[in-house]
């Protein structure tokens, strides 16, 4: 390879044009259309898009790693003077691993469970390079070592299991940094991760990234992100390229109307807005969408005149589940500990913790899905708990759920139509033509076409499937919705467009919501009080404006500093 | 914008907004016409030709099945067949000719049809409505009734189907025929379904789907007939095709070995039985049975197979 080639006035990598094409039974569908753009030795770029975007399909074709009938059809990948679409099948094992390494997206999935952590870092360093037997062994607890895991030389022998995501994460950033490669593509390196983890782990890639001299390729859905850790953006849309440059400048005066929008839509953005508008409303901004600045003061007025008492009242609740070690023997595990927080008529409670802290928990028995082990939960005056059956039915009608995954959450062989029609059916409320009529107009409240009702949930995406669940979830006319991370698993514009439904019917309906999310900018969006959860208790529980200007505990303020790109601000230069 | 096209030095571009429109945040694409899963699947099948070849072969096997008088003028059995013709060659109106006892061979395998195809579509639906329901219980309410279900599922499991028949159609030689055979393999051949359905049903009740229904106030048995049920059917379905045309083979083994339906019914196994004790003087006899029996367990196998891919977009993926 020629070495000498890589100067700091010729790029490392140089893409020209670069089209590829998914081959179908309907003829050739393109996913990459005319891109180009350039990394520079020891630069660091982003490309930013949602979800369909051919983000991923760009890194994947630098590397040969296309899934399926997909193929590069046109255009150049220049790298280190090589052109690699003209490379066959062996010139490129060459080049992937030694010289462009690669960290995947899901470190759950992305090391085999069969064969210990030690086996599949040293076979990395073995495929790219001349060390053997001893020597590997060292380099691969030298490469674990500055991954940052502690004890390296005893993990070896550990499997993929006993290592958390993060821990996995390191390891294979580590694989993928093991032969000093000259470039790095990070895809979604971080998304499956909690924030805190994510923190960590990119600021340990960005050390040694630097320290090497390491070019960065990172594909994100996360303009925060992107912000904070690259020097350049590509923003993706529809296989192609709208806005390349400088990443400072093009948040902060973003030109195409797409980037405005993702711009716009960034939650971190957004949430100043409204704390703009509540604050000093003179000074609400032009790009805000006017709907939600609208609905947060006639929200604020109302709540004001209303004056209602607590709808919800959680008191010292206690989740203890029993699990199996094997044979006979049970041990107690606290997902939930002494939890006490208490939701006022109209207004959003967000339950805030990263995985593993028992908010989803606290949900399901605010739902009355799991049994209390200990402690009460009052709804309207009545306790939950110990509701008799006759009533459960009303229960029900007044308390409606929106899941997370929105691929999972819609029966995939009903229509849409008869999915909102059901819970009506269930609780016997009104005839046929009436139903369908209701249908047509809860369709008509999340801004769907009425002609989805004919639509199976496989047609829709997810963020359709999303305000399909939330119409289910309003059919009744509920008093509270709980909202288990329902926009966790949606594009921002998508997740930006779900909030400013759910807020605005929060206005026209009264509706309270306990919102359970692990995302503290979509939190400063929605959220009246906050409760922070961690470890199945609340360590923190305010306003959200108090949390967000002065938090009292060194785990909110931790969690706060970690929303990538939280201290940057979009959209003004 | 200090420059037009991407990639050319460290400038900055923005493409020019008519190259790429920007559409509306998620709007529905109301082009296409709405299609639920089973009618992907139907889509998915009649794009084969091997579908409607199978779909056809088993239209006319089954037509052959109900009205055999249609396609021959001679009975299979008693007085239609005189020892006097036995090994007789081809003539007009006996295509086929005739077997050692001096039936005409033709009768004999239109009507032997009827035989495979009653016991194998009884033999599948028995074993897919006892496994099925037995399965979906076990799968939805759990803990004792799914260890004893499992349990006893695992003895069944122990004991091969054709086995199990073997030894129960021996014990009760008075009453052998079609409906009599089908409970039998039915008996010994439901713990496959019920397993499939079992862990099918566990899939289903898990998802959100479900746990929005019960948090709408949908009962449980409701939740269980009208969301779990139909959405764990689709690999039962698979799996009873299949079965579908082991089942004709169990009974042609059966009426093989002489165990089976009595010589008073026509039956493919029976006349391969009787085929091969004539072998030196007439070889052509086995090949005629075999042949039929071939033909339809092939076109069930295929037709399980063809919906299976329908049914299950990956492991179509994965060939």
């Amino acid at each position: 390879m020629s070495e000498n080639a890589a100067t700091a006035t010729t790029p490392l990598l140089q893409i020209t044009d670069l089209e590829v094409g998914f081959t179908t039974q309907s003829g050739v569908v393109p996913a990459v259309r005319g891109v180009s753009f350039s990394i520079m030795p020891g630069e660091n770029l982003a490309i930013v898009g949602e979800s369909g975007s051919g983000k991923s399909t760009t890194a994947q074709a630098i590397i040969d790693l296309l899934p399926g009938t997909g193929k590069v059809t046109g255009g150049s990948i220049l790298f280190d003077g090589t052109d690699l679409t003209t490379l066959n099948a062996s010139g490129i094992q060459r080049v992937r691993g030694s010289q462009i390494g690669y960290v995947p997206q899901d470190p759950m999935s992305n090391l085999n469970p069969v064969w210990n952590i030690g086996f599949q870092v040293r076979e990395t360093i073995e495929a790219n390079t001349q060390l053997r037997g001893q020597d590997a062994k060292k380099r691969v607890i030298e490469v674990l070592e500055e991954a940052g895991l502690s004890d390296p030389g005893s993990r070896l022998r550990q499997y993929p299991n006993q290592f958390s995501g993060g821990m996995r994460q390191r390891v294979l950033i580590g694989i993928g940094l093991s032969a000093r490669p000259k470039l790095l593509i990070a895809d979604e390196p971080t998304s499956a991760l909690d924030v805190t983890v994510q923190r960590r782990i990119l600021d340990h890639l960005g050390t040694l990234t630097r320290d090497y001299g390491t070019s960065v390729l990172f594909i994100t859905h996360d303009l925060g992100l992107a912000a904070e850790r690259a020097e350049k953006l590509v923003v993706m849309y529809k296989g192609k390229i709208v806005e390349y440059g400088s990443s400072q400048e093009i948040l902060a005066d973003p030109q195409h109307p797409y980037t405005k929008r993702l711009v716009a839509a960034a939650p971190s953005l957004a949430s100043r807005r409204i704390q703009a508008v509540r604050n000093d409303e003179e000074e609400s901004g032009a790009l805000a969408p006017v709907t939600r600045d609208i609905s947060i003061v006639e929200r604020a007025e109302a709540r004001e005149a209303s004056a209602a008492g607590d709808l919800i009242e959680v008191k010292n609740l206690t989740k203890v589940y029993q699990i199996r070690q094997g044979g006979f023997r049970k041990t107690d595990f606290t997902a939930v500990d002494d939890v006490s927080f208490s939701i006022p008529k109209g207004t959003t409670t967000a339950l805030v913790g990263e995985s593993g802290s028992g908010k989803s928990t606290v949900a399901k028995m605010v739902l009355k899905l799991e049994d209390i082990t200990s402690g009460s939960i009052t709804f309207d005056g009545k306790d939950v708990g110990t509701l008799p059956r006759s009533e459960l039915l009303s229960f029900r009608r007044r308390v409606q759920p929106v899941f997370q995954d929105p691929y999972g959450s819609l029966d995939p062989l009903r229509s849409i139509g008869s999915t909102i029609a059901e819970p009506l059916l269930i609780h016997g409320i009104g005839d046929a033509k009436s139903r369908r009529a209701t249908v047509r107009e809860l369709l008509e409240q999340v801004s769907l076409p009425s002609s989805t009702e004919l639509r199976y949930p496989n047609e829709l995406s997810g963020g359709q499937r999303q305000r399909v669940a939330v119409a289910r979830a309003l059919a009744l006319n509920p008093e509270v919705i709980v909202l288990d991370e329902a926009v966790s698993a949606l594009d921002v514009l998508v997740q930006g467009q779900v909030l400013d439904l759910l807020t605005k019917l929060q206005t026209e309906l009264g509706l309270t919501y306990l919102f359970i999310t692990h995302d503290l900018a979509v939190v400063r969006l929605v959220a009246d009080n906050v409760c922070v959860m961690r470890q199945g208790r609340i360590v923190e529980q305010a306003t959200t404006d108090e949390v967000f200007d002065s938090p009292k505990q060194d785990y909110t303020r931790e969690l706060l500093e970690a929303i990538p790109g939280g201290n940057f601000e979009f959209g003004r230069l | 914008m200090s420059s037009n096209t991407p990639g050319q030095g460290g400038g900055r571009y923005v493409a020019p907004i008519e190259e790429t429109p920007v559409v509306a945040v998620d709007a529905v694409d109301e082009s296409q016409k709405a299609q639920s899963v089973w009618g992907d699947a139907w889509q998915a099948m009649r794009k084969r030709w091997l579908f409607w070849l199978c779909a056809a072969l088993i239209a006319v096997i089954v037509v052959v099945a109900l009205f055999p008088q249609w396609f021959t003028a001679s009975l299979p059995t008693g007085g239609a067949c005189k020892i006097g013709q036995s090994l007789d060659p081809a003539s007009a109106g006996h295509p086929l000719g005739f077997d050692k006892q001096g039936c005409d061979v033709f009768s004999r395998i239109l009507y032997g049809t009827r035989s495979s195809v009653t016991v194998g579509l009884l033999a599948t639906l028995l074993a897919t409505l006892i496994g099925g329901i037995i399965g979906a219980l076990a799968g939805f309410y759990g803990g004792f009734l799914d260890s004893l279900v499992s349990r006893l599922g695992d003895i069944f499991f122990a004991i091969p189907t054709i086995l199990g028949a073997i030894i129960v159609m021996q014990v009760m030689p008075w009453d052998r025929n079609a409906i009599t055979l089908s409970i039998v393999l039915a008996v010994f051949g439901w713990p496959i379904i019920a397993r499939i359905m079992r862990g099918a049903v566990l899939t289903a009740k898990n998802s959100d789907y479900v746990m929005a229904s019960v948090a709408l106030g949908l009962s449980r048995s409701k939740i269980l007939l009208g969301h779990v049920i139909p959405n764990a059917l689709a690999p039962v379905i698979v799996i009873a095709t299949v079965s579908l045309g082991t089942y004709i083979v169990a009974e042609a083994s059966l009426s093989f070995l002489g165990i089976g339906l009595p010589p008073s019914i026509p039956s493919w196994g029976g006349d391969i039985s009787t085929a091969q004790g004539s072998i030196r003087q007439a070889p052509e006899l086995i090949f005629f049975p075999a042949t039929a029996l071939a033909i339809t367990v092939l076109a069930f196998l295929l037709l399980g197979d063809i919906v299976r891919d329908a049914l299950d977009p990956k492991a179509r993926a994965r060939r």
